[in-house]
């Protein structure tokens, strides 16, 4: 709009919009419809997927699907080691992140002198949030698969989990603090007042108040973790029935649901590309569902309003 | 210590911060209790030690890379064919980045022109046209939108997507892999991202701008389109380069829906490569530690992580500025 704007220019434009008050709802009823029709684009896609991929794949979900390993036959194959894959990644990169994650929004929220240091992680954790998820996956292959290889076995269900967990550590942090700084300052005072030192106010008091919202951040990552894909097909999941892996063996080969259905999808034969894959598609999304409706079960539940 | 500047939160409407900062801050400690707060601040240093190992890792193979005599910074900034595969030596080792660039952001465009006008269209209609109502159905749809599984997407473009484009515009101009099918679902996926921070932004925008404006006779479309849309438009194109950070570093729906062959078209119904794909199929081929194959991965990376961060810093500096307005 930075054309020059002349008197006589205006006055043609305020010429030019004089309009007919009849003409004029209309195109404010053509506008309104368009920004309806727009927004409604994007739930309408939703939609399709959701119905597309039900109709693809609930015919070939069965128990056999869920309990038997990968197959060259497409019609006998199945999702047991990525769903043992996926449910062990939930365990793992919970146990890691969520401490990690707690103890830093803590840290920041109640205890960082205000320096140099503290702004720079600060600065960080909202840069990390940008970073893509494929290059967190680089970080894990050439730190955790190789350099620390003793430590984590190399391309081990460990390594995913460590790469998962520090992939979604901005969020629980920024969800943990959220959730601190909801707590009245009153506590603090009451706590400090009654003699209390600051990390009993901390661990007796403003963790068990923050806790629901601290919960519902963790599981709500926690979905966006064992949804993501390539950082941990890059970090080292292996996409057959090499693996099998439990939370207690966290040194082994893993594979998860989102490295199976990419398997499957890469396929050329239906039988894998569509049927296998959109069955696959259907479990993760239902895990996934399982997880949000936990999450948001616990926020209406045990949310408190100060 | 009366702090109470902090990085995230400068002054203005955003800052949410409480006005004063916890009283735990000063109370003095136990002698035990310093070893909790080391904990506490490793935790919190876990972070930086996480970028700090992503710059590392990523720039130690990049260089590499570039070290070996084969390989020329040159030709990787200003070649037009990629094969990094095989021996150095050999004719058909080429190292230029620009075809996976070219891939990149073909992808990128085709998403951004579905993603623009949906979020925007979307972000208008939520802020100021759409009742209470519809607003709570609509929003948590949304949310459940950008929730979706990348690699469901990609399985949606591939089976979905593609088979439509090609009923369209026939077998034979639209490849089974194409830029377009991705970066229409990726479109979509990138929707709620700029919805949701459009609207914040035009949300901020003051009722009282808004009531001049109908004073004056405005109809409600020019109202948010000449008053509110300028207004929150740094907000706004915070939102968008977000979104653009987002559709480059988008992985699975390129891996999957967009073909592995790195090429410089702009024809969106061919297959092409992204350096994201790339660095995945790259992977998936099992290259040894250490050799060229390899590194070109973190070469590749070292380029995706520079251009998101740049495409980050922009939207942080339009971000900043739109909470000083008010």
């Amino acid at each position: 709009m930075a054309v020059v704007s002349t008197p006589e220019r205006n006055a043609r434009r305020a010429v030019s919009q004089l309009v007919a008050p009849a003409e004029r709802t209309r195109r404010e009823r053509v506008f309104a419809r368009l920004l309806f029709v727009g927004t409604a684009v994007s739930v309408l896609v939703l939609a399709v997927l959701v119905v597309d991929i039900l109709i693809d794949g609930a015919g070939r979900l069965s128990l056999d699907f869920l309990t038997s390993y990968s197959s060259r036959f497409a019609e006998r194959t199945g999702i047991r080691a990525g769903l043992t894959g996926t449910l062990s990644l939930m365990v793992l990169v919970g146990v890691i992140g969520f401490p990690i994650g707690v103890g830093a929004a803590v840290y920041l929220e109640e205890f960082a002198p205000d320096n140099r240091f503290t702004r720079l992680i600060e600065a960080n954790i909202a840069n990390l949030a940008a970073v893509p998820s494929v290059v967190y996956g680089l970080l894990g292959l050439g730190i955790f698969v190789y350099v620390l290889a003793p430590l984590t076995g190399g391309r081990s269900l460990l390594t995913g989990s460590i790469t998962l967990a520090l992939l979604i550590l901005p969020v629980i942090i920024v969800a943990s603090r959220e959730s601190l700084r909801a707590v009245p300052r009153a506590i603090r005072d009451g706590g400090l007042a009654l003699g209390a030192t600051p990390l009993q106010v901390a661990w007796r008091q403003l963790l068990p108040a923050a806790l629901p919202g601290i919960l519902t951040g963790t599981i709500l990552s926690l979905s966006r973790a064992i949804g993501e894909t390539a950082p941990i097909l890059v970090a080292g999941a292996v996409g057959t029935r090499a693996a099998d892996n439990e939370f207690w063996h966290p040194f082994e080969a893993f594979t998860a649901l989102p490295i199976e259905i990419f398997g499957y999808v890469s396929r050329p034969q239906t039988g894998f590309k569509v049927d296998a894959a959109s069955a696959a598609i259907i479990v993760l999304m239902v895990v996934l569902l399982l997880l949000n409706a936990s999450a948001i079960l616990l926020r209406n539940r045990y949310a408190r309003r100060w | 210590m009366a702090s109470t500047a902090r990085a995230d939160a400068p002054s203005g409407v955003g800052a949410r911060q409480r006005s004063s900062p916890s009283p735990l801050r000063q109370a003095r400690r136990r002698n035990g209790e310093r070893v909790v707060m080391a904990l506490l601040w490793l935790c919190a240093a876990i972070s930086v030690l996480t970028t700090a190992g992503i710059v590392f890792v990523v720039f130690a193979d990049a260089s590499a890379f570039f070290g070996h005599p084969a390989v020329t910074v040159r030709e990787f900034l200003t070649g037009t064919v990629w094969q990094p595969f095989g021996n150095p030596d050999l004719d058909s080792f080429h190292v230029g980045v620009l075809p996976l660039v070219n891939g990149t952001l073909l992808v990128t465009g085709i998403a951004m022109l579905i993603a623009v006008p949906l979020g925007l269209a979307s972000a208008m209609y939520l802020s100021d046209y759409a009742p209470a109502r519809v607003r709570k159905v609509l929003k948590p749809v949304l949310e459940v939108l950008a929730g979706v599984p990348t690699v469901v997407l990609g399985y949606f473009a591939l089976t979905f997507m593609t088979p439509v484009l090609r009923g369209i515009f026939g077998l034979s101009t639209v490849q089974i892999f194409n830029a377009a099918s991705a970066g229409i679902v990726m479109g979509i996926m990138i929707v709620p991202t700029i919805a949701s921070l459009s609207e914040d932004a035009m949300s901020a925008v003051p009722q009282s701008l808004r009531d001049g404006a109908y004073g004056l006779g405005s109809p409600k479309r020019h109202v948010v389109l000449r008053v509110v849309f300028p207004a929150a438009l740094s907000g706004i194109v915070a939102a968008v380069i977000l979104g653009i950070g987002r559709a480059i570093g988008e992985t699975m729906i390129v891996a999957i829906a967009a073909g592995n062959l790195p090429q410089m078209t702009l024809n969106p119904f061919v297959q092409i490569q992204t350096m994201t794909a790339y660095i995945v199929q790259a992977v998936g081929g099992e290259s040894p530690r250490g050799s060229l194959t390899y590194q070109s991965i973190f070469a590749v990376g070292a380029l995706l992580f520079l251009s998101t961060f740049a495409v980050n810093v922009v939207a942080q500096r339009f971000v900043r500025r739109f909470r000083e307005v008010y």
